[in-house]
């Protein structure tokens, strides 16, 4: 007989505020298998982990339960703390009282009292099922991916690079730079744009360690963390229109595939991409750029601009519902660099908040309200429209409460920073995540900024979410660093939960190679069973699902295990 | 020397520590409090998903204190760094102030502290409760061993007085003085007081620094507008927080200070002291829009009766998920959100007075608060002037360090072999302090890959010729 | 020792009371005034425009007047004093400026003047210990709430005088006369100020609420400092049917009244006349206190 012992966690509010933790430890602890049960404030704590160690000792438990968040969060800090008392890791697991119960049944306390002692019996009774298993070691490819060739993955091949570690930076253009080549300046230090980004590309194209490959393509990438395969193409040096595949063996992938630009014709309220004077940032960029500012219609220099910042930002009806961060900060770059160069011009900003929070930007756009005189107006621009010859701006003051209206001779929108174009197709290829803008998702959004959910695949700048320079270089580091973590060691270790065949009961009729997305299982030739490929195993149980004699299991999920949890949910039930 | 020392043991420090660890060195993390987790150990819950802070956080902070590589100094601080030239390193003197408690003994029972006769304000728990004058400052602290605070405790005050002669040595019974109190010694079960422990100095010398000191608040004693912190009930955000705590001194139940009532009308002001060249500080403090909304959501959840109104200038909700977090608190959790400033507050029949002005209906607004919640600006702290010199740094007006340039290089400090990091360089959510944390572990792992040996990468590159395709080359190591 | 002073407009006619009884209480206290040889308006109102430096002119002239006269020069009204110290700091960091309005007046200001508010000269140059020595008729038994406005404290930093958000010399001097101060909320409140000009329903609301507070903190009067205050919060009082001025209706009191009361000064130079709440029942009682006292 199992002697398991449960721990329930109160997560401070989170799931004390709904679930009586200690009537859940008084159920759960009546089972016969569950010889210790307890409620505790904060189980990921010190106190707390030090709290199962002590009662492993103490009552000889041989598997442990730790009723709290999700498992994705804690379990294996829990599974340490186990090792850490001389217990097989793997008969340590976290029951979900969180996500699950707490969280989703706020409103009816009882219920979710009863629901989380069901699913904490419920894995106590898994638990009693586990084999002691041991992790997996697995060779490592001390080589990185970097897709994108912008600021991000620049920055983030030479801080791998910079490390002795070889880099393939795979870049969909023909060139390196992204978009901060089409910058003029950079806000706050004015430096220009392109030859800070020439002297960054010159390192990288000079670098022993990084090899880079332009107008190419990651087409697919199968393997797992520390061993990747990955197909890239390039159309460089390949017959006409043709496209040269090769394959790259690598231990790490960093996706920094920035972002691309809204299409102004989602404006035409705004004028976009029917008034020639109407112009969207990056574009005025370039007139910038030019020795003198000259307007697109007719070449004039425009004696009157109007900024239109959040030009389909922070708009859930007809544009993006996000913001795009930047645009506060170019617009005041943009304006003040205006009225540097055309002193007799007049500049307006329409704007709803400025956001201008980074180390001294709040300056920097006061400086161009009042040394500058560009004319800040709190109101959204409901149309622009020609009319003889001019563009005509109708806005509003909500300060004054007044409706405005500017006869621009040249307008700039601030328009959203979007997902670029073949993010959520490349998403699907690295079996990562995005979210419904197509930016990638983060693993945690506060503590793995640089991290997804797929172990091995890092993240940095634009392609997480709309950020400026400064934030996406330091976040490009951020990603090389957990990439230097992995290339730390020879060897790193696997979870060992994978799919595994029972021998006697296997017909080694193929239904399970067929079945299996990851290309882990294949008919043992002389031996006429299935066999599993536990590296690239991933679990998914597709394979458990398609064999009908059940001969194919997942290592602790096996059939009778999951029929003890639903037995010890219907004993709680009652 | 592949050796890291890491100065301050908040959110950045940590997640640095624990990247240079966990790639294999070592890692000397000096922190100045009892135990590490910084401003963040502090928070309820964090924005924009509303994790408790302590559950995302802690397990970092207890893999840093068991973790075989980090060595860690709390109730520490750096007191000098010297540079050695001819063998590149930095070698730094590190003064461990006087627990008065043997942590190799002390078990973290708590004992000490649950019969500690005597409390003083916390300024943990920023005033709004108080700890014992032996203290962890978190149940979750690590590590979770306490220190005497030497000013106010009775015995180590009164045992300096009868040592220098202040009180007689002799009482009035003819009997030697003896120093007052000491109920943890009698009571500590394995003895781990001492009395006559000293500031100990340790010197390490470590190939590279990461400077991750941290932010402090503007003391609400400088608003004058806002009552300057003698109205009772207008406490700032991160008091508001501890009210919010589930291991805060109300457990978590937001109370008003002056009466313990259950407060019904919040009124939160922003941009206090921050954007204020007048009264505080000219920048923008980044952070404070979006706790003030996870505040009015979170208050909202405890009080669904309650009303929380937000004085604001400009909302700055540029994060991921932030710009939907914010209508999230005025649309679906009710605050309302005035445009306009407070000109001033005061206390009248048990409320607080709160005049503002609402800019976009052009009306002024006067509202009687229960509580009122300052979003004070993020500063400096007072002692990043003595870091600065310490290191050769260079800082800004406002005592924020600079890098050596802010557009390309936000992490470097112009100075070989020391980085930056998190709110140190000026205020920024958590999201961006882990990067920039992870970012500058990889500067340093990258300046101790340079000292060892290469990897034999062997024939890596891949053959992209003029002529067609080549297959790539064979050999892979 | 006669001490350099602008009237301004305002005291030379609709607030004479004030002026009257301030030159009476500085002759008492052996500073009389000494009217500046040459004065014109101050302008009322202190330019905020930047980039023009016309604005300044005349207030800068009443400056090169104040240099020509010994270099510091003091005034009553709060306007004239917040305008001229404004001037005085403006042109003291921005010598371009200085030099620029130089040319267009006929006596040029070197950027040496000083400019002092009575009640500052009162508290620097006399004490409030001495005002007290020379008081005979303490004001004991009257509760008056100090009303500071805006313009007499505000931008601290130009102005100088004390502080913006909790200031003291009106309370100073109520004490240093013997009456009780009586604190209360709207004591740096605006008052609408030349808004009774284009607006006057707000300053007029704006003052009913201050006037409402002070008596609702308890106070008999309200004193102030600022002819302007003065006027708005007195006319507030007066109703707008053409009845009477209601029983609880407070005197609004200029502080050189109360003190040339409490200095024993004659009747004549307390300057009562005008107010729209009369003062005057107040002294009364007062008066019976003290005889009352006498006679005991």
């Amino acid at each position: 007989m199992s002697r398991i012992g449960v721990f329930i966690c109160h997560c401070g509010h989170n799931i004390a505020g709904t679930v009586d933790v200690a009537a859940v430890a008084e159920r759960v602890g009546a089972d016969e298998v569950v010889v210790f049960a307890t409620d505790y404030k904060y189980m990921c704590s010190d106190p707390g982990q030090e709290l199962i160690r002590e009662m492993i000792a103490e009552h000889n438990l041989d598997g442990v339960v730790v009723a709290a968040c999700s498992p994705a969060m804690h379990e294996t800090t829990f599974r340490r703390t186990v090792a850490g008392a001389g217990l097989n890791p793997y008969r340590c697991e976290s029951a979900n009282i969180r996500e699950q119960v707490s969280w989703v049944h706020e409103k009816d306390k009882e219920a979710a009292t009863t629901k989380a002692a069901a699913i904490a019996l419920s894995i106590a009774h898994k638990v009693g099922g586990n084999e002691p298993l041991e992790p997996l070691e697995l060779s490592v490819t001390r080589r990185a991916l970097v897709i994108g060739g912008g600021i991000a993955g620049l920055q983030a091949a030479l801080d791998v690079a910079d490390a002795g570690y070889p880099v393939y930076l795979v870049e969909k253009e023909g060139s390196l730079g992204g978009k901060m080549a089409r910058l003029s300046g950079t806000y706050l230090n004015f430096d220009a744009a392109p030859a800070l980004l020439q002297r960054t590309i010159e390192r990288v194209e000079r670098h022993p360690y990084i090899q880079v490959l332009t107008k190419a393509e990651v087409a697919e990438l199968s393997g797992y963390v520390g061993n990747f395969k990955a197909r890239v193409e390039t159309a460089e040096a390949a017959p006409t229109n043709g496209r040269i595949p090769y394959t790259l063996e690598i231990g790490a992938v960093m996706v920094a595939t920035g972002w691309e630009r809204y299409d102004l014709g989602r404006l035409p309220e705004y004028g976009g991409g029917g008034l020639p004077d109407v112009v969207d940032g990056l574009t005025f960029e370039q007139m910038l750029a030019a020795d003198t500012i000259r307007r697109p219609s007719d070449g004039r220099v425009p004696r009157e601009v109007v900024f239109v910042q959040c030009a389909g930002s922070r708009d859930p009806e007809h544009g993006v519902p996000y913001c795009s961060k930047i645009c506060c900060m170019v617009t005041a770059k943009q304006a003040r660099l205006y009225r540097e160069r055309v002193p007799e011009g007049q500049a307006y900003v329409f704007y709803i908040d400025i956001r201008s929070a980074g180390k001294g930007y709040e300056e920097f756009v006061q400086e161009t309200i009042q040394t500058k005189e560009v004319l800040y107006l709190r109101g959204k621009v409901s149309k622009i429209f020609a009319d003889g010859g001019q563009t005509i701006v109708w806005g509003v003051d909500t300060l004054s409460g007044r409706a405005v209206e500017i006869a621009a001779d040249l307008v700039v929108l601030a328009t959203p920073m979007l997902a670029a174009d073949g993010a959520p197709a490349l998403a699907q290829r690295l079996r990562i995540s995005t979210d419904a803008h197509g930016f990638f998702n983060e693993a945690h959004p506060k503590l793995r900024p640089v991290e997804t959910l797929t172990a091995g695949i890092f993240l940095a700048g634009a392609g997480q979410g709309p950020k400026d320079i400064p934030e996406t270089i330091a976040q490009a580091s951020g990603a090389a660093a957990k990439v230097l973590q992995l290339f730390s060691h020879e060897t790193m270790t696997q979870s060992p939960l994978v799919a595994t065949v029972v021998p006697e009961l296997c017909a080694a009729c193929g239904a399970c190679v067929a079945a299996c997305p990851y290309g882990a299982r294949e008919l043992h030739p002389v031996l006429n069973i299935a066999t599993v490929n536990a590296a690239l195993c991933q679990s998914c149980g597709a394979c458990v699902v398609a064999c009908p004699n059940k001969a194919s299991q997942v290592h602790n999920w096996r059939p009778g295990q999951m029929l003890e949890m639903v037995d010890a949910v219907m004993e709680i039930g009652d | 020397m592949e050796r890291a020392l890491i100065i301050g043991g908040g959110i950045a420090g940590i997640q640095a520590a624990l990247d240079i660890a966990n790639s294999g060195y070592e890692v000397v993390l000096v922190e100045k409090e009892p135990s590490i987790g910084g401003h963040m150990a502090q928070l309820s819950e964090t924005f924009p998903t509303l994790d408790c802070s302590q559950c995302i956080m802690t397990p970092r902070t207890v893999e840093v204190g068991h973790h075989e590589l980090i060595h860690l100094y709390t109730y520490s601080e750096v007191e000098r760094v010297t540079r050695n030239e001819t063998r590149g390193t930095y070698t730094a003197r590190i003064r461990r102030r006087a627990t008065y408690v043997n942590w190799d003994e002390c078990t973290g029972c708590g004992t000490c502290q649950e019969k500690c006769p005597f409390e003083v304000v916390s300024d943990f728990e920023r005033g709004v409760g108080t700890r014992k004058v032996i203290y962890t400052l978190s149940p979750q602290a690590v590590p979770n061993k306490p220190v005497i605070d030497a000013a106010n405790c009775r015995y180590l005050q009164s045992k300096a007085d009868i040592e220098a002669g202040r009180v007689p040595a002799v009482n009035k019974r003819g009997k030697p003085a003896k120093p007052k109190c000491g109920a943890c010694a009698i009571l500590c079960p394995v003895g781990a007081i001492e009395w006559e422990q000293e500031d100990e100095i340790f010197e390490e010398e470590v190939g590279a620094i990461v400077v991750a000191t941290g932010y402090d608040l503007f003391p609400q004693e400088q608003l004058k507008t806002y009552g300057a912190g003698r109205v009772p009930d207008v406490i700032d955000g991160m008091a508001f927080e501890r009210l919010l705590s589930a291991s805060g001194p109300t457990g978590g139940v937001v109370r008003r200070p002056s009466d313990g009532e259950i407060p019904k009308e919040v009124v939160f002001i922003q941009c206090s002291g921050s954007r204020d060249p007048e009264q505080g500080m000219p920048y923008c403090s980044k952070i404070c829009c979006m706790y003030t909304a996870k505040q009015t959501i979170l208050y909202h959840h405890q009080v669904p009766e309650g009303q929380a109104y937000v004085f604001y200038m400009d909302i700055r909700a540029g994060g991921k998920g932030y710009e939907e977090f914010i209508t999230r608190a005025q649309e679906e959790e009710g605050a309302i959100y005035l445009r306009g400033r407070v000109s001033r507050l005061y206390r009248e029949n048990g409320k607080v007075i709160v005049k503002g002005v609402d800019t976009l209906s052009g009306r002024p607004v006067e509202i009687a608060a229960d509580l009122v919640v300052l979003a004070t600006a993020a500063i400096s702290r007072p002692e990043s002037g003595r870091v600065a010199k310490l290191l050769g740094l260079s800082a800004d007006e406002h005592g924020f360090f600079n890098s050596s340039n802010e557009e390309v290089s936000p992490l470097e400090s112009g100075i070989p072999g020391i980085f930056l990091a998190g709110a140190a360089l000026g205020p920024r959510d958590i999201p961006e302090t882990v990067a920039q944390a992870s970012g500058a572990a990889a500067k340093v792992l990258a300046l101790f890959r340079q000292g060892q040996e290469r990897l034999e990468i062997g024939d890596w590159r891949l053959e992209v010729g003029a002529r067609g395709a080549h297959a790539p080359s064979k050999s892979h190591p | 020792m006669t001490i350099p002073y602008f009237p301004g407009c305002t005291l030379s006619t609709q607030a004479s009371g004030y002026d009257r009884s301030g030159r009476a209480v500085a002759a008492a206290l052996e500073m009389p005034l000494e009217d500046l040889p040459e004065w014109q308006c101050c302008g009322a109102t202190f330019p905020l425009a930047t980039d023009n430096s016309m604005a300044l002119v005349a207030p800068t002239r009443l400056l090169a007047e104040a240099e020509r006269a010994g270099g510091h020069v003091t005034t009553l009204c709060a306007i004239c004093f917040h305008v001229l110290r404004r001037t005085q700091v403006a042109l003291a960091e921005k010598p371009e400026a200085l030099e620029r309005i130089n040319w267009f007046t006929e006596t040029p200001y070197e950027g040496g003047a000083r400019v002092s508010h009575f009640l500052g000269l009162l508290r620097d140059e006399v004490g409030w210990e001495g005002v007290t020595a020379r008081v005979t008729r303490p004001l004991a038994g009257l509760k008056v709430a100090p009303y500071y406005g805006c313009l007499l404290l505000r931008p601290e930093r130009e102005i100088g005088l004390d502080d913006a958000e909790t200031p003291t010399l009106l309370h100073d001097c109520l004490a240093a006369l013997g009456a009780e101060a009586v604190s209360f909320p709207y004591e740096v409140e605006c008052c609408g100020a030349y808004l009774s000009v284009s607006q006057p329903e707000l300053p007029r609301q704006l003052s009913q609420e201050i006037v409402a507070s002070a008596r609702a903190h308890g106070a008999q009067a309200l004193v102030t400092a600022c002819p302007l205050c003065q006027y708005n919060l007195d006319s507030a009082q007066r109703p707008q049917n053409g009845e009477g001025v209601a029983a609880n209706a407070l005197p609004i009191l200029y502080f050189t009244q109360l003190m040339a009361v409490a200095l024993g000064l004659e009747e004549e130079s307390w300057g009562l006349e005008g107010h729209v709440v009369d003062p005057r029942p107040l002294f009364e009682k007062i008066g019976d206190r003290l005889r009352s006292r006498l006679e005991s």
